[in-house]
């Protein structure tokens, strides 16, 4: 066989509606390096495609959706988790992950972000967390460290931030993680781990946002964020989720930090049902109609 | 002969420099040559070091670039237990319609 | 298609307005809610909540009605018949996600059993004041289908009527109870599931490459594709093409948005339900809906023990409006007399459908109960006098 006969397609794009292509993320976005991990995962846990929804938010990374080749959900601001609550407990058969942003899923969405983990929705949720909210144009997010310099506090912020795995363990998630778009195979091998989780699962992934966050804060470019990724990450799996927030310019602790066994939302309805009715309880694979 | 090469689909390519810069054996680098939107799209500096470990694909945010094994190699790896660390898939007869453009 | 027995109470059944409903949806194929509870319609989703796992489905109360308003349409994508119930401030909070059903197409009903407003008002007592919102409350243009019952009777008929007008042209439904209908009790006839007539969801026959999501039949309808077979839906929100996907440009919202309006006013004959007596050689015509209407019933028939030619015109849908009836009516009578519970919604669409060839009078109550019939019976008597 010649060595240069044929060449093989990159990895990524069987899962990409091409026909969407190039996408509208700026240069050096970590968006699209996440999704690199995610369709490494897909591949690595043989993941059946057909039946995996993908249900995002509104913002940067809610436009996932719509770029890849599932059956994908492009739903209201802070409202996937809701929607893909709903699409699961009415097909089980359905995999259904979240991936949206930090804005999304944690101010607007944060209600629904607990009450889905408190339950247990057997959800996988992808939180792209780039520490702003960038598609509006830079304004401050739960997550934006304080004395940084955003559109709505051009003085600086002096909100506290949000630990998200703090905030989502404590609300009940049964798997929890941390990573960077620099940590692109560990992230790969989280979501993997991730799809053989019942139950809601979460992977926080820290992306750089060159032209708000880093940009406004003089922080450099996409690279330079990576790099200071690169840099300042330290990987403490197992480590207190108490002891993961993040500052403006502090140690990133990344890692796996939290993977436990609870039973699921639908297997808690199934055997309440069956304990209460017996019998007379109707199980359906789906609640589909005709 | 390398291990592996990479194919770039320059006209996708926002130079944001992360596949140069991760790149495990400075394969690449910035070409002074620029694609239709003005970014300086990268090429293969050092292609004899190219291991095909796809790194640079899984760190590309605009899905512009990715590395794959040799035919020879990806029969050697195919011959050895199956290793997590596989990155590229075996170059199946799926011919691509972009130039594999890598200056 | 008939009804899935399984769903179906058939017998004579002493119920209130919101359980008759309940069993409407039921009955239409219902296998999933999503919910929150607020007064006075929590009864609705606590019987489904009792009865679906029975039946075979799922009940789940959400933690706010935005929750509860999107979790029924991902329901809907997964395959199932999906509502929700609520009442005014609840309504208010679903608007985002009414709007949400409208642009995407999702086929879902939403029951609102309307009570005193604005804000908390009157959890417990009547009123008629959200239906110029269920029009118009979400922002955009869009079309929508609204069901006014006044018996619990109508109250599981006009459900059904609901989900299959939503399976049929793929937008939210709503069926527009009000506190005393909900809560009134009366004889609900429940027919076996071989006499209800249920629309099946129009699920493409065409496979997933020669399929686009929103490219319409003739009736202005696309049909829906199922999920998790390959299809590879892309469903947004955003203004989008006929493949479903974001198209910013302005034909393409023109195209978009005249289709989402004008599949519900194209077929507006198909559509409109009403109830109408002794129009011909009347003098003047009481319009009414829902609770009112029983009232409106009794002032009437003391008109006519009076001597006066009254007509009684009821809206059963009272969107799309019966523009073209109401139109007809002012044509040959001397006035239109209006009692609702509000300042004056429904007249609106009275007036502007009167075109002035007739006098309308508007018969108003701010809720908190029901009109006294001698209210309405004095509005009959000066527009006849006068």
């Amino acid at each position: 066989m010649a060595e240069t006969l044929v060449t093989p397609q990159n990895p990524v794009e069987q899962f990409l509606r091409m026909d969407r292509i190039p996408h509208i993320w700026c240069p050096g976005c970590g968006i699209g390096t996440s999704v690199n991990s995610f369709a490494r995962a897909l591949v690595d846990a043989q993941i059946d495609t057909k039946h995996l929804a993908i249900v995002s938010g509104i913002g940067c990374s809610g436009r996932v959706a719509g770029y890849t080749k599932f059956d994908s959900f492009h739903t209201t601001h802070g409202r996937a988790i809701p929607f893909a609550t709903g699409l699961k407990l009415a097909n089980p058969k359905m995999n259904v992950v979240v991936y949206s942003g930090d804005g999304d899923l944690f101010a607007i969405g944060g209600n629904h972000l607990i009450h889905a983990a408190r339950r247990n929705v057997d959800l996988k949720v992808v939180c792209v967390n780039n520490l702003i909210y960038a598609m509006t144009g830079g304004q401050t997010a739960p997550t934006t460290p304080g004395a940084v310099t955003t559109s709505t506090n051009p003085y600086g912020t002096y909100d506290p931030a949000f630990n998200l795995p703090y905030l989502v363990e404590a609300a009940g998630a049964v798997y929890v993680a941390r990573w960077t778009a620099f940590h692109v195979r560990q992230l790969a091998r989280s979501m993997e781990e991730m799809f053989a989780k019942k139950g809601f699962s979460f992977i926080e992934v820290l992306s750089p946002c060159p032209t708000l966050y880093q940009r406004r804060n003089k922080m450099g470019d996409g690279l330079d964020t990576m790099k200071f990724y690169k840099e300042k990450s330290k990987v403490r799996n197992g480590a207190p989720t108490s002891e993961v927030g993040l500052s403006k310019s502090g140690e990133i602790v990344v890692g796996k930090f939290v993977d436990r066994e609870r039973n699921d939302y639908g297997m808690l309805m199934h055997d309440r049902m069956v304990e209460a009715l017996g019998d007379d309880y109707v199980e359906t694979e789906a609640c589909s109609c005709q | 002969m390398a291990k592996g090469s990479v194919q770039i689909v320059v006209e996708r390519c926002k130079a944001c420099g992360f596949c140069v810069e991760f790149c495990p054996t400075h394969v690449l680098a910035l070409s002074s040559a620029f694609n239709a939107k003005g970014y300086h799209t990268p090429y293969m500096v050092h292609p004899e070091k190219c291991s095909g470990c796809d790194l640079c694909g899984m760190y590309c945010p605009d899905f512009a670039i990715f590395g794959f094994k040799s035919a020879e190699e990806t029969k050697k790896t195919q011959a050895k237990p199956e290793s997590k660390e596989a990155a590229a898939p075996p170059p199946a007869a799926v011919e691509s319609e972009e130039a594999p453009d890598a200056r | 298609m008939h009804a899935d027995p399984a769903g179906v109470l058939t017998g004579s059944h002493f119920l209130d307005g919101d359980h008759a409903c309940c069993e409407g949806a039921l009955a239409a194929g219902a296998r999933f809610s999503s919910g929150y509870p607020i007064t006075p319609s929590t009864e609705v989703v606590e019987r489904f909540a009792s009865r679906v796992p029975t039946v075979g489905g799922v009940f789940i109360q959400m933690e706010d009605e935005l929750a509860a308003s999107i979790a029924l349409q991902g329901a809907v994508w997964g395959g199932a018949k999906a509502f929700t119930v609520t009442s005014g401030p609840g309504f208010s909070l679903m608007m985002e996600h009414i709007g949400y059903a409208a642009m995407t197409e999702t086929p879902c009903v939403f029951v609102d059993v309307q009570r005193g407003g604005p804000s908390t008002g009157l959890p417990t007592l009547p009123a008629q004041a959200d239906m110029m919102q269920a029009r118009w409350g979400s922002h955009g243009d869009y079309a929508i289908i609204a069901l006014c019952p006044n018996s619990p009777q109508e109250c599981f008929d006009l459900t059904i009527t609901a989900f299959n007008y939503a399976e049929k042209y793929r937008c939210p439904v709503f069926v527009m109870l009000d506190e005393v209908v909900g809560h009134m009790t009366e004889k609900v006839v429940i027919p076996p599931a071989e006499q209800i007539d249920v629309e099946p969801r129009r699920y493409t026959k065409l496979p997933p490459e020669a399929f686009a999501l929103y490219e319409p039949d003739a009736d202005l309808v696309p049909d829906m594709p199922h999920v998790g077979e390959g299809y590879n839906v892309h469903v947004t929100g955003l203004t989008h093409d006929e493949r479903g996907y974001p198209d910013m440009r302005p034909a393409v919202q023109d195209r978009l948005v005249k289709r989402l309006v004008e599949k519900i006013t194209k077929n507006v004959d198909k559509i409109t339900l009403f109830e109408e007596d002794q129009i011909d050689g009347a003098d003047v015509v009481v319009v009414s809906y829902g609770i009112t209407s029983r009232v409106a019933q009794r002032a009437i028939d003391m008109a006519r023990a009076k001597g006066v030619k009254v007509g009684k015109f009821r809206l059963i849908t009272a969107w799309p409006f019966p523009e073209k009836q109401i139109a007809a009516i002012a044509e040959k009578v001397k006035a239109l007399v209006v009692p609702e519970l509000n300042l004056g919604q429904m007249v609106r669409e009275v007036e502007r459908a009167a075109a002035g060839k007739a006098t309308v009078r508007l018969v108003p109550h701010a809720g908190g109960s029901v009109h006294k019939p001698e209210d309405i019976l004095n509005a009959i008597l000066e527009v006849t006098r006068g």
